[in-house]
């Protein structure tokens, strides 16, 4: 029987804490990578954003047919799910992806707004969804509700669905919530202006998005936006 | 609730890294310098046989086919009340000089074990499971080991005989991990188990500390515990090989392990004042206290990873139920959405240097690198089948249920 090394416990002890403290690090480190790209595609729908508007400005002076079928870059819809994912893992007490959030939720307004009037203006029939949710706790079937819409803007291209956190400290998302008539029942969808409450399941929300949805569809999915949960 | 499940992976994912970091550590500075000279007094083989028909001769031809001077091995079996066929094959060797046999009523492993001791004349005794098999040159190896004249007993390396399934791949990569703990143990002066296959001692230690006791089954842990609480010291000998048949069947191995763990757990109260104390040395302050923890640790973190997997599958099926099968795409890899969180870092550690373990065990052993598939199986099937015996364990000394045999 040897008697106990104190030392190596001590050395073994330190080891594991340096090994712990590694983990930790690397984490933060690819983290604040991940941030940096976010932070990259942010820039990057920065310039869509003034390119919307300044199209958007434009758009009297344009033909239709020069309009690009996807105003918004395509790369909102990476942006969604990677905040998604950054809510998930770093969590929405990071500053910086909350941050992201509320810019995303912004950018989203901007879009709507925009595709209305071209909609409106060059009479592209496209069908908007404007989706109100909260976190699981409050709301225990968005989740449900993110599933039937993901699959619907999957099958039905031309429908552009908007997602907004109910509870975001964006005054914009607010004044949309009371433009809508939005009441706190969430989940809340906007469909033709009209909100519906509570998870609805995937037959009658097709059916209903059948009594808007144009007739003449077509088969590109690029206009879409993210669907958060 | 999530923050203290968290706190509790990062506590247990801690002390086993902390155990892992420590044996290996001991392992790589280790310093052991062995006389290398012949050794070769008289010894006596004990082989303890109830139903054992399948495997008892193969036992036998290989004890007597051992490198070592036929007239100085003798061999006692010890018909422990078998009610196969095992007798009849017992009687080609009756008149073998080196074999004699002798039948009791059943009574136990440990009964076979102590008439056999009673019945040895020589100054070293070991032996050998009914169901397992030796290289030529383990019992010289072995033997080599006793110039030191503090050793008192000395354990063999195991190895899985021919492992024909899944279940037995994964056993093989199991016992070079238990190799190389064995070898870090000893390292340690803290090996607590004398396996049943070919662990030889000197016949004093029975003298001084008494014959085997039942033990909850788990004799050999018993006496190696025993023999630690009385400062005696247990060596390794890794190239000394045993090759022992390892269940063939979920149920088999369920068994034979709810049988150990049991008995470990049983064996941990009866010594429990060996629990952080410092008299014990590294046995006492590290190797059994983390032991102990290390089967809460398995449990919590396996608890935890089922629950998470748990979840997965339902959202999946949630899913699934509300909007029906989609498209299934692969979508384009992307590393934003590696999981690199701390705990994962770790997790994925700890299975490496599990991985690692197992081929320096296997090294140690056979003396090759080789790489397989076995490592794999020990990973993730032991780790799904480990939770069942564990929690039966638990349960068997929670209401001071011995585990059976067979």
């Amino acid at each position: 029987m040897k008697t106990p090394d104190w030392k190596k416990y001590l050395f073994t002890f330190v080891i594991t804490g340096i090994i712990f403290i590694t983990a930790f690090y690397f984490n933060n480190y690819f983290n604040e990578k991940r941030l940096l790209e976010i932070k990259s595609i942010q820039d990057s729908i920065s310039t869509d954003i003034l390119s919307s508007e300044t199209q958007f400005s434009l758009l009297s002076e344009l033909s239709c047919k020069d309009l690009g079928s996807s105003i918004l870059s395509q790369e909102l819809n990476h942006l969604a799910e990677k905040i998604e994912y950054s809510e998930k893992n770093i969590g929405l007490d990071n500053r910086e992806v909350m941050q992201l959030k509320k810019f995303y939720s912004l950018l989203e307004i901007k879009d709507y707004l925009l595709m209305k009037k071209v909609s409106e203006r060059c009479g592209k029939k496209f069908v908007f969804v404007l989706y109100f949710y909260a976190d699981a706790k409050s709301c225990p079937d968005c989740q449900k509700t993110a599933y039937v819409l993901t699959y619907l803007r999957e099958k039905y291209p031309q429908l552009r669905v908007y997602s907004f956190d109910y509870n975001i400290d964006v005054s914009a998302v607010k004044t949309l919530i009371n433009v809508l008539k939005v009441k706190n029942e969430l989940p809340a969808i906007v469909l033709d202006d009209k909100v519906i409450n509570g998870f609805q399941a995937r037959d009658l929300m097709e059916a209903a998005l059948k009594e808007v949805y144009p007739k003449e569809t077509a088969t590109s999915t690029e206009s879409t936006t993210g669907t958060k949960k | 609730m999530v923050g203290i499940v968290e706190y509790i992976s990062y506590i247990s994912i801690f002390a086993s890294l902390y155990f892992e970091v420590f044996l290996l550590i001991s392992f790589l500075e280790n310093k052991e310098v062995h006389n290398d000279e012949e050794f070769t007094p008289g010894v006596t083989v004990l082989v303890p046989c109830f139903n054992e028909e399948k495997t008892v001769q193969g036992t036998l031809e290989s004890l007597l086919q051992l490198d070592y001077p036929k007239e100085k091995v003798n061999i006692i079996v010890i018909n422990d009340g078998s009610t196969d066929n095992t007798r009849e094959i017992l009687k080609a060797y009756e008149n073998n000089p080196q074999i004699q046999i002798h039948d009791k009523v059943n009574g136990g492993k440990y009964t076979a074990l102590n008439l056999g001791i009673s019945l040895a004349t020589t100054d070293f005794i070991g032996c050998l499971d009914a169901d397992s098999f030796v290289d030529k040159d383990a019992l010289r190896l072995i033997m080599k080991r006793f110039q030191n004249e503090n050793t008192m007993a000395v354990t063999p390396s195991m190895i899985v005989d021919k492992p024909n399934n899944i279940l037995r791949e994964m056993q093989k990569a199991e016992y070079h991990f238990g190799n190389f703990t064995r070898k870090s143990l000893s390292i340690l002066g803290a090996i607590h188990i004398t396996p049943g296959p070919f662990s030889f001692f000197r016949k004093e230690v029975f003298q001084k500390i008494g014959l085997y006791r039942h033990a909850h089954n788990t004799e050999d842990m018993e006496m190696a515990m025993r023999m630690q609480k009385n400062g005696m010291v247990i060596e390794n000998e890794p190239k000394a090989h045993v090759f022992t048949v390892g269940p063939d069947t979920v149920k088999k191995l369920y068994r034979q392990r709810v049988r150990w763990v049991s008995g470990f757990l049983g064996n941990m109260i009866d010594y429990r004042e060996m629990l952080f104390n410092k008299k014990y040395g590294n046995l006492g302050i590290v190797v059994l206290p983390f032991a102990v923890f290390g089967l809460v640790a398995a449990l919590t973190l396996i608890a935890i990873t089922a629950y998470n997997t748990l979840i997965n599958i339902w959202t999946e099926f949630a899913k699934l139920y509300i909007v029906g099968l989609g498209d299934f795409s692969i979508g384009s890899f992307d590393w934003f959405y590696i999981n690199t969180s701390a705990i994962t870092m770790l997790s994925f550690l700890l299975l490496s240097l599990t991985i690692f373990s197992v081929f320096f065990g296997q090294k140690l052993a056979t003396g090759k690198w080789k790489l397989s598939i076995s490592p794999l199986y020990f990973v993730f099937l032991y780790s799904f089948l480990l939770p069942f015996w564990l929690l039966k364990a638990v349960y068997n000394n929670a209401v001071r249920k011995d585990a059976s045999w067979r």
